[in-house]
């Protein structure tokens, strides 16, 4: 069978128990909890199958899928393992609530892949590695170069795990009320089978599994509504009516006269707060309370369109000055991060060809496409139904969505002025997440959708977090173990050390998770910027410049890192602001400085030798004279370099 | 490149720096000014009912990337049958 067939009749029978689930929840009331742990056990057991059958422990089946991925379905792996957690459940309502700004992450998670597509993936696959150290490692002769590597695709891909990680427990003790430890670890089940079965092989077609149910759990409930509210069941073209009628409403809101009232209040609220906060004499803990109290009760009172005579809301208002200057920084890191993260650039390992590889980009970029280009949609639904459906209600009727979710803690209706109706000053945000999760709801669809959802989340957050642990696991065992500590290491010994790196790692990331720091969801953001700063120059100019040589690309990857580093804490913690640039955007000055560093130094070193010369030039034809090699002990690093 | 002359493999080079080039003009264009330094006055213009500097931003840009990429894969993976440096198998 064809593996088109086989994953179109995955997703018919998917969609057919997502239906009989739908029934049976109609006909005899399948309580929402039962709902909850079908779709978990579900999702969880397909992904432990496909994970059974792919088993493999053969060294190029496990470290790159035996290089025989095509295109379309390295597109969706690429999509699953590209979008984690964040991008499924938290953008659509980052977006609602950041207006204009928000948008950096649209086009910074997308633009980002055109510079993988022109400077990167095509030439890697053309080179032939297994995993990015791997070619920094040949590319640039010696260890130094591969350790850090090693070392910075450690850093970038541990925090974004812990998140990763994070978000499943969320997702599992939200929708069947597990202890959020005890569904970290229940997820992670999901994750090593897969991955400790068989590499990357399973991986990938787990991910592409894991697409697919993200995907349509992702569209259904937004198509949904769309229709409901415009008879045309594609939200892209509908959401801009939405977007007008949002604003006027915003306006109407802001001069109403109860609205005033209830924002008075919390404005009051605010001052209460600041002024105790400022007499002193309460304790730390008091204080971290009474500061948060002051910050919610500005967000209520100012949001959103503050000033009365708004023309129009901030959701359009495009920033201008340093505003501007942070948007289009930012909107730079996330891309040149996004052609920097090693778990996906080692996707383009995969596949069988130089051609294959342009290709896959295209397909990849398509199918994270239909997600993102749907999330600003989901925004203004939300906002929209928000407006329309919940500001002017009795408190005493609040609607089912309302009653339903209040619980989850995600946001709150507190009746600030007492008069018995929900003003938008009223309704407490507190989790901008509720925008995606509570969705089916209040497009009044049945439970079984929110289930729906629920595997998505989840299909989302253990896809990016299977992609994230091998590629752990490979830095430490195959770049570090393998090629700079015990090169003459045996296959089966090193497939047994990644095996248990991958288990080790994931208990670590289970572990970490489980404190709830709350500064991991910056870290991730601060991945991107450290991955563009260290990886994107060193690869860019391995691959276009014939004269880049080891002492140029470490000094690259060092100084690129230390700037990126040293503005990243400096701008956090310590006050630093180089023309007032937030701490997200750091890769604006590490990157620059980084291709500088490596273009100086490697001009004035001497030039790398002939044979790895030869090399950068074959990288530009594919079915060149460059025999990309695997050898027994599969390093799969061309002859060349060696 | 072995089967490569030097003329060739220079022509086929030229062809991929501006091929290259030409995308990334247009994806800086796209990104950073319509849909960042210029948004703003685009804004009163009108798209399928989006301000059209928002659109850009929020979808138009996206699409662009999409087809960015595919004209760039379709383009190149042409170029390589026309030197007979590709590696067959479907795309």
């Amino acid at each position: 069978m064809s593996l088109g067939k086989i994953f179109g009749l995955y997703t018919l029978s998917f969609l057919a128990v997502t239906i009989l689930i739908g029934i049976a929840e109609q006909l005899f009331g399948l309580p929402p909890r039962w709902i909850g742990w079908i779709f978990m056990g579900l999702s969880l057991g397909i992904y432990i199958v496909i994970g059974i059958i792919t088993r493999t422990s053969n060294p190029d089946q496990y470290y790159v899928a035996g290089r025989g991925v095509p295109a379309v379905f390295n597109g969706m792996a690429t999509g699953s393992d590209w979008m984690s957690a964040a991008s499924f459940i938290s953008m659509a309502g980052a977006l609602s609530a950041q207006g204009f700004a928000g948008l950096a992450y649209v086009m910074g998670w997308t633009g980002g892949y055109l510079l993988l597509a022109v400077f990167l993936g095509p030439y890697l696959r053309q080179f032939g590695a297994y995993t990015i150290p791997d070619f920094l490692g040949a590319r640039y002769g010696g260890n130094f170069a591969r350790i850090i590597g090693v070392v910075a695709a450690i850093a970038c891909s541990f925090t974004y795990l812990i998140a990763q990680v994070t978000g499943v427990g969320l997702i599992v003790s939200r929708f069947i009320g597990l202890d959020f430890n005890i569904g970290v670890f229940v997820g992670l089940i999901g994750v090593l089978f897969c991955s400790v079965l068989g590499g990357m092989k399973s991986v990938t077609w787990t991910q592409v599994a894991q697409y697919i149910i993200l995907i349509v759990s992702y569209l259904v409930p937004v198509v949904y509504l769309s229709y409901q509210l415009f008879a045309i069941p594609i939200p892209e073209l509908t959401y801009g009516r939405l977007l007008q009628t949002n604003n006027a409403k915003a306006i109407e809101i802001t001069r109403d006269a109860r609205e005033k009232e209830s924002r008075a209040l919390w404005a009051k609220e605010a001052e209460q707060a600041n002024a105790k906060l400022k007499a002193g004499n309460v304790d730390e803990e008091t204080a971290e309370k009474l500061k948060a109290a002051a910050k919610l009760a500005t967000q209520q009172a100012t949001a959103p369109a503050a000033s009365d005579n708004a023309t129009i809301g901030r959701y359009l208002t495009v920033p201008s000055g340093v505003g501007m200057w942070n948007f289009l920084a930012l909107t730079f890191c996330l891309m040149v991060g996004t052609a920097g993260l090693p778990h996906i650039l080692t996707r383009y390992y995969t596949t069988p060809s130089v051609r294959q590889a342009r290709t896959s980009v295209a397909w990849s970029l398509f199918f994270i496409f239909l997600l993102y280009f749907t999330a600003p949609a989901y925004a203004a639904f939300a906002r929209f139904v928000i407006y329309a459906r919940l500001v002017g209600t009795q408190i005493a009727e609040l609607p089912r969505w309302v009653t339903l979710w209040q619980p989850a803690g995600l946001f709150d209706v507190i009746d600030k002025n007492g008069d018995g109706i929900v003003q938008w000053a009223d309704f407490v945000v507190k989790s901008t997440d509720f925008v995606v999760l509570s969705m089916p709801e209040v497009a009044g669809l049945p439970f079984v959708i929110t289930g729906l959802v629920m595997a998505g989340g989840l299909a989302a957050a253990l896809s990016t977090a299977d992609g994230l642990l091998l590629t752990i696991a490979n830095a430490f065992s195959h770049d570090l173990y393998y090629n700079v500590i015990d090169p003459k290491a045996s296959l089966a010994k090193r497939l047994m050390i990644t095996k248990v790196l991958l288990v080790i790692t994931a208990l670590v990331a289970a572990w970490v998770s489980t404190f709830r720091v709350a500064i991991i969801v910056e870290l991730v953001a601060w991945a991107f910027s450290l991955a563009g700063a260290s990886f994107f120059p060193a690869l860019v100019m391995g691959i276009w410049w014939r004269r880049a040589n080891k002492a140029g690309a470490c000094a690259g990857m060092i100084v690129g890192l230390a700037v990126t580093a040293y503005y990243m804490i400096g701008s956090r913690f310590y006050g630093v602001s180089w023309f007032g640039t937030q701490t997200i955007a750091s890769a604006v000055f590490g990157l620059p400085v980084g291709f500088l560093t490596i273009w100086i130094v490697s001009l004035l070193t001497e030039a790398p030798p002939k044979p790895v010369q030869d090399l950068v030039a074959s990288v530009r034809y594919p079915k060149s004279g460059q025999a990309i090699t695997s050898d027994p002990l599969g390093r799969g690093i061309p002859i060349g370099a060696r | 490149m072995a089967d490569l002359t030097e003329e060739q493999r220079k022509s086929y080079w030229r062809y991929n720096i501006k091929l290259t080039t030409i995308l990334l003009v247009i994806w800086f264009v796209v990104t950073y000014l319509i849909s960042g330094l210029w948004a703003g006055w685009l804004n009163q213009f009108s798209f399928l009912g989006f301000p059209l500097g928002y659109y850009m931003a929020a979808q138009g840009s996206l699409a662009i990337f999409v087809i960015e990429i595919a004209v760039y894969a379709y383009l190149m993976n042409k170029l390589d049958r026309e030197y007979g440096i590709d590696e067959g198998g479907a795309a």
